[in-house]
């Protein structure tokens, strides 16, 4: 199977890999997929709550290498974005970007689901905080 | 020594032409191109006493007799041509056949085209060593059986069979037993007689030889074995195999079978070693590692290893200079992980983790030194990348988490 060239340099130098501490309250943690469907993706962002822009983005991935490139891009499409801007990227953006072909299609649904739950997770939080300060979040 | 690259490590998919088979065929394309069924002129004898020269070679090496070798052109029409010959000509007999799940696609497929026609198969279960069991064949036996159809060794975790055994008990039934033997010829000792087979499918490209040329060995006595031809024609190989001889092909597969012959000794011993290097350094510098498939029971230049927490394709592709494969859904045609590992009972999250490295006779030390470091390097590269790894080096249980909740969240 051949790989675009994008697909290969986000496989070889993935951008934003790592964590971001999870009890944090400005931060939300996206974890999709399966182990037993072979993709896992967790992205990670933090978020200012003031002017509600992601500062801060991390990924890791265990996957193919479509999947790999898939969230490494979504880390750096998200990073200085708004909220509501990060919520409009959708997965056909990804397969674009990417020129993924369609058996790995599968592979930006899951990056654009990951960005959806890490938001979820951190809108969460924030309800969670708001009235009570001792809560703790989970994933 | 300059190490040159790609480095070729998928042996059982498919093995390079020896030199020396290149050589030995060479004039059966333009001097000696005789056909094999012309009778009358020196062209067409020619012909004929290479392929009777082949028939022996490859005889020899299975401890048969030259007349019940019938030449086809691959592994594939043997086992069709088996299987269903031995149905159709045996249909008053029975019409039970017995086989396993981690047969070649080649015997399942043609099973369960002969099921659509009124047959019955069983597909016997493996245990967690890739191998079947003698008790589980033994009550899967009843009148109607007419074959056993049981691979010697397998393609994708080389494990060998019980094969002595099961032919011992085809023979105290008067059952046929066929074997597709491609993985084991010219690796490790085939003998006919010794393991009471019937019928054994070979193919000349899995040892050396050229593709498209195959063959089934058919017994001749005790008992004798019927097949109805699948190709109608002139009447060749016997009346079970129609068709003009691949001449060229048919004395690369001898020379080939001569060549395991003489060098299989030795050369299972070396590629014994290598792979057991290739294992003890990985084992040795990863941990999360697992074999997949019994130790004991393998062919000697085969392993397979599940890397826990790295797909399998993204592994593949990180060492894009070595050609070995995996058992990851990612690389098959129906997006399904190994059917193999799925019976051994290996969950579907290590299936996609699998990589099958086939060494063979062309690899060299250093190349399995290159290979070796190159997939420790990559795998610990993927699992820096890998939210597995990291869940599970703390302390998280990853087959208790709620997946289908996680990815809804």
């Amino acid at each position: 199977m051949a790989y675009s060239d994008k697909v290969v340099d986000h496989y070889e130098h993935p951008r934003n890999v790592g964590s971001l501490p999870k009890d944090d309250p400005n931060v939300g943690t996206g974890l999709v997929g399966a182990p037993e469907c072979g993709d896992v993706m967790r992205l990670q962002m933090k978020i200012n709550p003031d002017t509600q822009i992601i500062e801060e983005a991390k990924f890791k991935t265990f996957g193919c290498g479509s999947a790999i490139a898939s969230s490494s891009l979504a880390t750096e499409w998200v990073k200085g974005k708004t909220v509501a801007e990060a919520l409009a990227i959708s997965n056909t953006d990804i397969v674009r970007e990417l020129s993924l072909p369609p058996v790995k299609i599968h592979c930006s649904v899951l990056a654009e689901d990951a960005i959806k739950a890490a938001i979820e997770d951190w809108k969460k939080k924030k309800e969670v905080s708001a009235p009570a300060a001792n809560a703790t979040a989970g994933n | 020594m300059a190490i040159k690259l790609p480095i070729y490590m998928d042996n059982h998919a498919t093995t390079p032409v020896d030199q020396r088979v290149v050589d030995a065929m060479l004039p059966y394309f333009h001097e000696k191109f005789g056909n094999a069924a012309s009778r009358n002129h020196s062209f067409g004898w020619a012909a004929e006493e290479a392929v009777e020269n082949a028939r022996a070679q490859i005889a020899r090496l299975i401890n048969a007799t030259p007349k019940e070798i019938i030449f086809t052109s691959g592994a594939t029409e043997s086992n069709n041509l088996a299987i269903k010959g031995a149905a159709e000509m045996y249909r008053e007999k029975g019409n039970h056949i017995i086989t396993q799940v981690i047969e070649h696609k080649a015997v399942l497929d043609t099973c369960k085209r002969l099921e659509k026609y009124g047959y019955e198969v069983t597909y016997l279960p493996v245990g967690k060593d890739g191998r079947i069991d003698l008790d589980d064949l033994q009550r899967a036996i009843t009148p109607k059986t007419i074959l056993i159809s049981i691979m010697y060794a397998n393609n994708e975790i080389g494990v060998i069979q019980p094969i002595q055994e099961i032919g011992k008990i085809a023979k105290e039934k008067g059952i046929l037993f066929h074997t597709d033997g491609v993985q084991a010829l010219g690796k490790i000792p085939v003998d006919v007689q010794r393991d009471n087979i019937d019928m054994i499918s070979l193919t000349a490209h899995k040892l050396y030889g050229p593709k498209g040329v195959g063959a089934l060995y058919v017994r001749r006595r005790n008992p004798r074995v019927q097949l109805s031809a699948q190709i109608d024609g002139g009447g060749h190989e016997r009346g079970m195999r129609s068709g003009t001889l691949n001449v060229p092909g048919i004395v690369g597969f001898g020379k080939a079978a001569e060549l395991c012959q003489n060098e299989m000794a030795e050369e299972s011993i070396r590629l014994r070693g290598l792979r057991d290097r290739l294992k003890d350094t990985i084992f040795s510098k990863l941990d999360e590692v697992y074999i997949n498939g019994s130790m004991t029971h393998r062919l000697p230049h085969n392993i397979n290893i599940s890397f826990a927490f790295v797909e399998g394709e993204s592994l593949l592709m990180g060492i894009n200079d070595v050609a070995v494969s995996s058992g990851s859904a990612c690389t098959s045609a129906t997006l399904e992980p190994s059917y193999v590992l799925k019976a051994l009972g290996v969950g579907e999250d290590l299936a996609h983790t699998s990589i099958r490295f086939g060494l063979g006779r062309f690899n060299t030390q250093e190349e399995v030194d290159y290979v070796t470091n190159r997939v420790i390097e990559v795998v610990q590269r993927l699992r820096e990348l890998s939210p597995l790894y990291e869940m599970a080096k703390e302390g998280i249980d990853l087959s208790k988490m709620n997946w289908k909740a996680a990815a809804e969240h």
